[in-house]
Order: C-alpha cells, then structure tokens, then sequence
C-alpha cells in the first residue's frame, strides 16, 4: 500500500517568507531551523544562568543571590542546556536538515508529527522558566533525586516534571521519525552501508531515545504521585526507594549522555571529510562503534551511584560495561585523527570548532574512564571533578560541534558565507574560555569542592575566580558569533551552492535548497566521502566498496 | 514499488507513479509501541525491585484475590480474537461483520474496566497505604488508561467501518490495522502484568 499525493498537498499550503518560520510549517528544512533558532534562544538564557553561576562563586560567600535561588538556578541551567539546547539542536535541528537530504528523500516520514514535535519544546521551554517567576523553580538540580525532589516547594518541581515529559515526548516523536526515515524512505538502491556517518549516528541515538526515554516518563509520573498524592514510592518515610528512582533515572540519563553526543560524532564524521579533502577513515568501523556505543550505553547507568550502596557485584559490572564503552569510543577518536592525517586541511572555523571538539573530547573521555572506576569515583563523586568532566563532554564535545556545524552548513542554509575572521574569533575565545573556565574545576574536583553550593572553602576562592575569567570569555564569545550570523545573512559573500566542493547530497542543490529539496530526480551519490577522486572516476568506481586505498 | 514522492508541479500531472512511497505509518506505530512498552518495563523494573528489597511486615502483606482478575485476562484475551476477526471481515468486504466483530471487541474492554472498577472499589487498600498498593494502582491505572483509550479507538473504527458512508473500507485498512496491533499490544502487557503482580 501507498500514499499518493498527500505530502504535495500540505505542503503547497504552506505559508512562504518568514512567516513560515513561526508556523506549523511541515517541511523538513523549516523544521530544522525553528529546532535550531529556539535551541540557541534557550542556550542564550541557560548561558545567562550559567554566567550567575559563575558570578555567585567569584567569592565564597552566597553574596550574588541567595542559596535557594542559587538551586533554582542550577537546576533551570542543567534542565535548560540539556533538554531544551543540545537534545533538541544535535538532534532536531541537524537531523530534521540533513537526514531526508541524506536518504535521497523529499521529506520526514511523518512531517506532521515531525511539526508537532517541534512545537512541543517552546511551550515547556516557557513553562520551565516562567516557573521560576511564579512560584519558584525546582531546586533539586537537573537529576531531581528523591528526597529532595519530594521535600523542596513543590510547585516548581511540578512544573519541571511536566516540561520535562512534554520534552520527552517531543524527543520520542523525533525519534521514531527518524528511525522510520532512515529505514524506509531512503531513495532505491541506496544501500544502509552508503549512508552517510550521520544517518548511522542518529540511527543509533534514535534507538535509545525511543527504549530509554519512556523510562524516564514513567518515573517522572511515579515522582510527581509522591509530591502530589502523597504516595511513597521514592520517599523513604513512607516505606519507598529512592535507589529505585536513581536506577530507573539513570537508565535514562546516562543514555541521554550518548543522545547528545553521538549525533555531535556523526557531524563531525561529515565536517571532517570535506575539509581536509579526504575520505572518512575506517567507515565501517565507525558503524561498528556507534552501535557497539548504542548496545553498552544501555547497560552503564549505575556507574553514576557507586556511592549509593550499589552492591559489589553491581559495581563490578558497571565498571567493566564502562570501561569497554571507552574501545568504540576510542575507535572513532583515532578514526578521525587518521582522516585529518595527511589532508590537505584548509584551517576555517569549521574545522578549527571539530579539532577543538576532538581535544576537548578526548580530555572528557579520559576523566570519564577515571570517574568509572569504583576507588577513584568514591573520592570524585559529586564534587567539581564530575562538573568537570561532564562539560568538557557535553559543551567541549557536542556544543562544539553545534558550533562547527553551523560554520559548515550555513553557506547551504542561507546562500551565503560566514566570515572566517569572526570566526576565528570566535573560536579562539571559545577555546581558550572554555579551557580555562574547565580545566580548573578538576583541580577544585580532587581537592574537595562539592558540586552545587553556593558557597565553599576560601582556600578555593582564587581557582574558582580563573574558572569564572574562562565564563566570562565564554559569554564573550558569543558576540562575534552572532554579529557574524546576523551580518552575514545580509551582507555575507554569496556562497553558491557548494562552497566547500563536497559530495554529500545536500551539497547537490541549490542554496537555500527548494522546498522539494532537489529539481527532479534526487542526484545519485554513489559514496559519501570519495574525496581526493574526480566524480567521473568515482561513478566508474564501485558503488559499495569504501577502500581508503583507492584514493591516494 | 519505492519511489521518491515527488513535490513539483510537473510530476504531480505526469501521473501518480513517483508520487508514492512505502507506507511506512505501522512501522511509526510499532515503534511507538516499543517505546510505550518501555513505560511499562520500567514500572515493572520497579515493582520487582520494591519487593526484592523493601519488604513488608507479615501482617502487612495481603494476598490479592484471583478470580476477577482471571476473568480480567480472558475478557482481553477474547478481544484480541475477535479484534482478528473483525479485520479478517473487513478483508474480505463484509462491514456488517466487521462491524459486528468491532462492537464485541469494544464490549469486551469496557466489561474489562468495569471489572476492574469492581475489583479496585472491593480491595481493602488504597492508593497511599503502602509502597504495593501505591504500584498496585498507579501500573494497573495506566494500563486501564491504555484500554481506556483503546475502547473508544475501537468505537470510532467501529462508526468508521459502517457501509455505506464510513472511511474505513478493505482499501483503506489502515486506521482499523493501527488500532488492532495496539489492542494487541495493550492485551500483551495485560498478560505480563497478570504474571508479575497476580502470580508471582
């Protein structure tokens, strides 16, 4: 059975202009950037909250703002840059661009539930913060752990846990359309093994957000029966469990790490390639890993409560399933290292943002594979070393590659092409802002300072004070960045439709592409990445082998 | 056959062949479901390890009775049989079996939630007396939420599949194939949750 016609349809109704952009537009490019435009709005405002943070430690006193404002702020910065930044962004904004373009497809599987999902996050995005106005946000962190989940104000933690769901709903949505789309609607003859890294990358993150994230409900709805209807199923005084609230939290959430990242590694793999103008190194083995990654991320989650009176065996195994995420991760670490070696590398913004992504990446993992074994982590446990770690993973790692993203396929989105100075700029401040606000925190970490407090040990006070200079330039860092995307958009050299002269098949249209993503026929791309080859040789080469040896 | 669906103009009046691609909406439907199924394998996770590691007081603990509940199994079990039937006489174009098929399913889910109502308001605890009950109530609630929503699916199937006049015909199977495997599924969890909270 098929279905003719329908897609035409609704999308000649569509609104045209710029008005498209704020409606419940069902193609997938509008999509994409109303993903991509209310994540960095939402990045804006965790980095606002970040930056309180930041102030408030610059002395060791609560001074800046009181503690239970300081929880709140905590929280609505982990909640915020979590689910209504990087998940969506990595997630929705690339996937929705890319992923049709990717398959050979003229749009999502289901473009309605694709708009409905998008459509979720500004409304629970406005609900999170305007909770903080009203009532008061929740101040038991993102994890929102029992008991204290149950004993702080209870509206705020209300209102998290459904902004929470409805995100995770839009997450579910977003993640079934994308299993459907890579699997069903890739054009004829393009073999799963063609596809470009990507598709493998959101393929494999799809799978666990649609086995993970409905864990997470579900919890989530337990928590919220204890704070409304008095009932006890994490709250130790009325005979619960909260041991089972973290297990059933982290089967979630440590997944949700992978559901950040993995699609960052997939963006990469793509970026990589066209800049240094040469073959994705070991394609099969990144396929190999990502999945490898998907299966193990599963079962890892209690490495996140060594200290919760995890028995030994669990401990155990934990840390063997954690210690072996480490090979497939260390796979494509070298995968990537070995693509740049030897390219012709042209030093723009782009590529600068991944290498930043792959030193930043590398550093997280290695405290990672140090937080997953049981003697080290009884020590590190919920102190400044795990803060560390955790951002040197999601911000050095994924939001760097939002960054390079945007650097590399904006000349497509818009026509037009980025400055590279300001670029440079940018990251040049993003680097070094970065790494000076992090890198400091594993010293704080291992010498003792608790993760969120608001006040701590004076001997920490000047650390934390070249932690808060790394912010600063950080925040400061956002302004070349978007003077250059608004300037751009305007007055930005006209980039043609394939700036970069790569050979994925969004490269293969127009810029910006029409609504029907190509003229015609989509183009046939034999293979994603036969860089250092002319097209006529690589349509004479065969279509399935991915042998680096052929291009010399 | 899979083609690419084609948007622009021209194609569109060249004809219908490369304006389609594979239905892929049960495939979206099936995924669904895995993830809703997650839900409950997450509140079973938790009801297994509640009872592995916070036991009760002896006097405190209260066998729950198994006759409704049995009845409760085979209601469901019977439904999804006659949920097959109906969409096999949908097949071969009989609507007023079809029809009739659809009417015994929809009975037989809300005898279900009758039954249940009739079992929670003659049980000696309530929602808030222990860590069990809680679980107890809050897993089969929403598995009720689930036949609850399913009843009234099958009943707009039902008003849709009538003949002449309804949209749901043996060319347009769709909306009573979704709400079968659904039906199907909501029936499966019934039988695990049978097991994990009657049985065991």
């Amino acid at each position: 059975m098929t279905i003719a016609n329908t897609p035409l349809k609704e999308s000649s109704l569509q609104p045209k202009g710029w008005f498209r952009y704020f409606s419940f537009s069902l193609d997938h490019k509008v999509i994409g950037l109303q993903y991509l435009v209310c994540g960095f709005v939402f990045y804006l405002i965790g980095g606002l909250l970040a930056s309180a943070i930041r102030v408030e430690l610059t002395s060791p006193i609560s001074d800046f703002m009181p503690r239970d404002v300081y929880n709140q702020v905590l929280t609505l910065h982990g909640t915020i840059m979590i689910f209504l930044w990087i998940v969506p962004v990595v997630n929705g904004a690339f996937g929705n661009y890319l992923i049709p373009f990717y398959v050979g497809a003229r749009d999502m599987a289901f473009p309605r539930l694709n708009a409905v999902a998008f459509w979720l996050i500004p409304p629970a995005g406005l609900m999170l913060i305007s909770s903080y106005f009203i009532t008061g946000a929740a101040q038991s962190g993102w994890t929102a752990y029992p008991p204290l989940s149950i004993t702080t104000p209870a509206a705020g933690q209300i209102i998290w846990i459904l902004s929470v769901l409805l995100l995770g709903g839009s997450s579910i949505f977003g993640g079934i359309n994308f299993i459907a789309t890579i699997l069903k609607l890739r054009r004829p003859g393009l073999k799963l093994m063609q596809l470009p890294m990507y598709c493998w990358a959101m393929l494999g993150t799809s799978i666990l957000v649609v086995l993970s994230t409905p864990v997470l409900a579900g919890t989530l709805i337990l928590l919220s029966f204890d704070i409304v209807a008095n009932t006890g199923f994490f709250n130790p005084n009325l005979g619960g469990n909260v041991i089972v609230y973290q297990h059933l939290f982290w089967f979630y959430s440590h997944p949700a790490v992978y559901i950040m990242v993995l699609p960052a590694f997939g963006l990469v793999s793509e970026i990589l390639p066209v800049h240094c103008r040469k073959p994705l190194f070991g394609y099969v083995t990144m396929v190999y890993s990502i999945m490898a990654i998907v299966v193990l991320g599963l079962v890892v989650w209690a490495h996140h409560m060594f200290t919760s009176g995890t028995p030994p065996w669990m401990r155990l195994f934990f840390t063997i399933a954690t210690a072996f995420i480490a090979v497939p991760t260390g796979i494509k670490f070298f995968n990537w290292v070995a693509t740049l070696w030897g390219g012709r590398i042209s030093l723009n913004s782009a590529i600068l943002f991944s290498c930043g992504f792959i030193i930043n990446f590398v550093l997280g993992g290695i405290t990672g594979v140090a937080l997953a074994q049981v003697p080290f982590d009884v020590h590190a446990h919920d102190t400044y070393f795990v803060v560390a770690h955790f951002h040197y993973i999601v911000y050095g790692g994924s939001v760097f590659v939002i960054f390079s993203s945007i650097y590399h396929w904006y000349p497509k989105v818009t026509g037009r092409m980025l400055s590279e100075n300001l670029g440079r700029l940018h990251f040049a401040l993003t680097f070094i802002g970065f790494n000076l606000c992090f890198a400091p925190q594993h010293w704080l970490g291992l010498n003792g300072m608790p993760r969120r407090v608001a006040e701590y040990d004076p001997q920490f006070q000047l650390i934390n004070q070249i932690s808060s200079a790394g912010a600063l330039l950080m925040a400061l860092s956002t302004l070349p960045f978007l003077w250059n995307v608004f300037e751009s958009a305007f007055k930005g050299t006209i980039a043609g439709d394939n700036p970069w002269n790569a050979l994925t098949p969004e490269w293969l249209t127009s810029s910006p592409p029409p609504v029907e993503n190509w003229e015609g026929e989509a183009p046939l791309v034999s293979e994603p990445y036969g860089y250092g080859v002319t097209q006529a040789e690589f349509e004479q080469s065969s279509i399935s082998t991915y042998q680096e040896d052929e291009h010399q | 056959m899979t083609t690419i669906p084609q948007l622009n103009k021209d194609s569109q009046e060249k004809g219908s062949e490369v304006d389609e691609h594979h239905d892929v909406r049960m495939f979206g439907l099936a995924a669904f479901l895995i993830a809703d199924g997650m839900t409950f394998a997450g509140f079973f996770a938790a009801y297994l390890t509640f009872k592995a590691v916070n036991p009760l007081f002896p006097d405190a603990i209260y066998e729950l009775e198994l006759p409704l509940p049995t009845l409760n199994t085979v209601l469901l079990l019977v439904s999804s049989a006659t949920f097959h039937r109906a969409g096999k006489a949908l097949r071969t174009n009989e609507s007023k079996a079809c029809q009739k098929w659809l009417l015994i399913t929809a009975a037989l889910g809300i005898a279900f939630l009758a039954s249940q109502m009739v079992e929670y308001f003659s049980l000696p605890f309530g929602l808030t007396d222990n860590l069990y009950a809680s679980t107890f109530y809050a897993v089969t609630g929403f598995h009720g939420l689930h036949v609850t929503l399913g009843s009234i699916m099958i009943l707009i199937v039902w008003w849709q599949s009538r003949s002449p006049g309804g949209r749901i015909t043996s060319h347009n199977q769709f909306p009573l194939e979704a709400a079968e495997l659904y039906w199907h599924f909501v029936d499966g969890i019934w039988v695990v949750l049978f097991v994990i909270f009657y049985l065991l």
